[in-house]
């Protein structure tokens, strides 16, 4: 099921008129069309609007403005009970006095009319769900038995069971620990595909949402910056904000300049960067970006070097840097000088961005 | 653990309340206990026979069982209790699940809900009283028959006939019905009050949740409100049988004190208060001790049955 969000808009209205006199715009004019059979992450950190859009699409909030269109259909006046989508709630919110079983026959057991199931038929659908989650080992356990990720794979088996046209999963991983993450991302993953069920998820991790998505929306203060395919969007960043979104370890944020068509970073011409006006601009360049090279134009003070095994993360400092801290990725099998004082490099040109310093907007080379 | 060396400390702190406790509640206890088993205790005997003078028997419960009275007071007691429990108990769930899905004017009719809870209870009787009356405030019946009071005057308006509900000649059935409405009015404040508090714990999700499974308002209340709620359901239910068999004050409150003790209307704890004010202090103790295996009973049995239907 293609779903479709046409300049949908969420404003909570303000109810302290005393303290600040402005509504808060939780979604601003968030148009994209999702396509049929895809797994889509909302990216961005806390407050972005992206759990509200999930909300709006589920139909439990009401959008301001705008409209949601699930195929042909306009759902937007749809509620929730009618619109067939599944919903995997941040903290699952399995009913509590239900066995697993019970949890996940529930939607079936609210079908009416000429949908309504058969005892055998709600039963062979359940345990067609929970194997899919491989959970039909606990049918007979309470939620309070189970693992969080256990019942996070129940609270995925209740929103498929029904076969909802859209999946909608509320940071689903969050409440796991670091290595059931891992796996449970992979989860979800192979369940989408296995299903081919259009799936939304809302995260604020952007590995989780870079490493199993089709696409990527990353949001900002209920305005979207930039939407595609996790790669394009690393490799290719609309602005700042987005650029320093993903990408770990973070990318390095430096002042530079341009003039007549050369990137300079603290006097040194680092890149050549043609048809780029002159201007004072804010320069990143990503850690893989760097190359080791003795007599490159990019020079650092080298603070120490962490082993990573594979590679190393060298860490040095740069008088122009906005971080702390300017961190380059480099093969272990280059041999680094430890005890020098200054590490100097080139730069891959694909790996640095230029912005504008006022709008943050990326000034293309 | 509290260190062994810092025990006595904790005993120091608890002393007061457990020094209290001892002497206004496991003494009385023990000593009703004691006299229940002491064939007809009473004050002025024990003056002349001492504390430990009379005979150890079963002779009071004997007489309290062959007492006429009794088995009245024991009809009343269940019919005023165990039927306005249930009945206040749904009443309670309905309106605190209204109350809560309201917005506005939620805090005001929280406020007048609650009233009764913290009015006096003969003054509500006395209130009732008037409201159930026939002829203003005389007891005799009266043959001309002019004021009335508000509920036979609703009756009449629509186009009804008066019902002697209270008054002198009125039957055992209505005076009954009259109790019964005042017991679930009381009853009520303080049930709606524990529900209505679960309820506002209830994470909103479960809602939003079955919202998503397509259910229905009945069926959300039915499978998930009612399970969520039990724990708080079961409590106000075993309280509320309780308080009911020990109803007096109702009693007293819309009729007199006799009606409540040796009349009609008398319940076990009017009877065990008639006992005490007859010198048959042991008698009063075997009763208050029936009523307390009655409870204790009750209590037992709807244990039994939330263990099975609660979920914790």
């Amino acid at each position: 099921m293609k779903v479709a969000l046409q300049n949908l808009t969420k404003i909570f209205p303000n109810r302290d008129k005393k303290k600040v006199n402005e509504d808060v715009v939780a979604v601003n004019n968030f148009t994209f069309e999702i396509p049929d059979g895809k797994l889509i992450g909302l990216l961005g950190p806390s407050g972005c609007g992206k759990s509200t859009t999930l909300y709006m699409i589920s139909g439990l909030q009401k959008p301001s403005s705008g409209k949601i269109f699930f195929g042909e259909e306009d759902v937007t006046e749809l509620p929730t009970e009618k619109r067939g989508v599944g919903l995997v709630f941040q903290n699952y919110a399995l009913y509590p006095h239900m066995t697993v079983k019970q949890n996940i026959l529930f939607p079936l057991q609210n079908l009416k009319g000429a949908d309504k199931l058969t005892k055998e038929n709600m039963l062979e659908r359940a345990y067609e769900a929970a194997r899919l989650v491989q959970i039909d080992e606990l049918m007979d356990r309470k939620p309070s038995e189970l693992s969080g990720g256990q019942q996070q794979r129940v609270a995925i088996a209740r929103a498929l069971v029904k076969m909802p046209r859209v999946l909608l999963l509320d940071e689903p991983l969050s409440n796991l620990d670091a290595r059931l993450r891992l796996q449970t991302r992979e989860e979800i993953k192979r369940i989408q595909m296995e299903t081919g069920i259009t799936t939304i998820f809302v995260t604020h991790d952007q590995e989780e949402a870079m490493s199993i998505s089709d696409f990527i929306v990353v949001m900002k203060l209920g305005v979207v910056q930039q939407v595609g395919k996790p790669q394009d969007v690393y490799d290719d960043p609309a602005n700042l904000f987005v650029a320093k979104f993903l990408g770990t370890p973070p990318i390095n944020v430096l002042d530079g300049e341009v003039k007549s068509g050369k990137l300079f970073i603290g006097g040194a011409a680092v890149l050549d960067v043609p048809g780029v006006a002159d201007q004072a601009v804010t320069v990143g360049i990503r850690p893989e970006g760097f190359n080791l090279d003795p007599n490159g134009p990019f020079t650092c003070d080298l603070s120490n070097v962490e082993v990573m095994g594979r590679d190393v993360s060298v860490v040095s400092k740069h008088a122009n840097s906005q971080n702390p801290v300017v961190r380059s990725i480099i093969n272990s099998d280059a041999n680094i000088d430890t005890s020098a004082t200054t590490i100097s490099y080139s730069l891959k040109s694909h790996k640095v961005f230029i912005f504008n310093k006022d709008t943050e907007e990326r000034i293309r080379f | 653990m509290v260190d062994s060396k810092q025990q006595w400390k904790a005993w120091l702190y608890l002393a007061p309340a457990l020094i209290l406790l001892a002497i206004f509640t496991v003494w009385p206890i023990l000593n009703t206990s004691i006299m229940a088993f002491q064939e007809g205790y009473n004050e002025m005997d024990a003056l002349r026979l001492g504390r430990w003078g009379f005979p150890i028997g079963l002779g009071n419960f004997e007489r309290v069982l062959n007492y006429s009275k009794f088995w009245s007071a024991l009809q009343n007691t269940l019919i005023l209790c165990i039927p306005t429990v249930l009945i206040s108990t749904l009443l309670a769930l309905i309106i605190s699940v209204c109350l809560n899905s309201i917005k506005p004017l939620q805090r005001f009719l929280q406020t007048i809900y609650f009233l009764p809870y913290v009015t006096n209870s003969l003054a509500i009787g006395m209130v009732f009283a008037a409201m159930f009356n026939i002829v203003g405030t005389t007891a005799a019946e009266n043959p001309v028959i002019s004021t009335y009071g508000i509920i036979n005057n609703i009756i009449m308006m629509f186009g009804g006939d008066p019902i002697n509900w209270i008054n002198a000649g009125s039957t055992y059935e209505t005076k009954l019905i009259v109790v019964m409405i005042y017991i679930i009015w009381n009853a009520l404040p303080f049930k709606i009050l524990i529900l209505l508090g679960a309820l506002q714990s209830v994470n909103k999700q479960y809602y939003d949740a079955a919202k998503i499974d397509g259910t229905g308002k009945v069926r959300t209340f039915v499978r998930i409100t009612i399970p969520l709620l039990s724990p708080m359901i079961t409590y106000v239910v075993i309280t509320g049988f309780i308080g009911g068999f020990k109803e007096y004050s109702s009693v007293v409150g819309i009729f007199d004190d006799a009606m409540a003790r040796t009349g009609q209307l008398n319940t076990m704890v009017g009877l065990i208060y008639t006992s005490i004010t007859n010198s048959n202090t042991g008698v009063a103790s075997a009763a208050a001790l029936i009523l307390f295996a009655i409870i204790f009973v009750i209590t037992m049995i709807n244990l039994a049955i939330s263990k099975k239907t609660t979920y914790y």
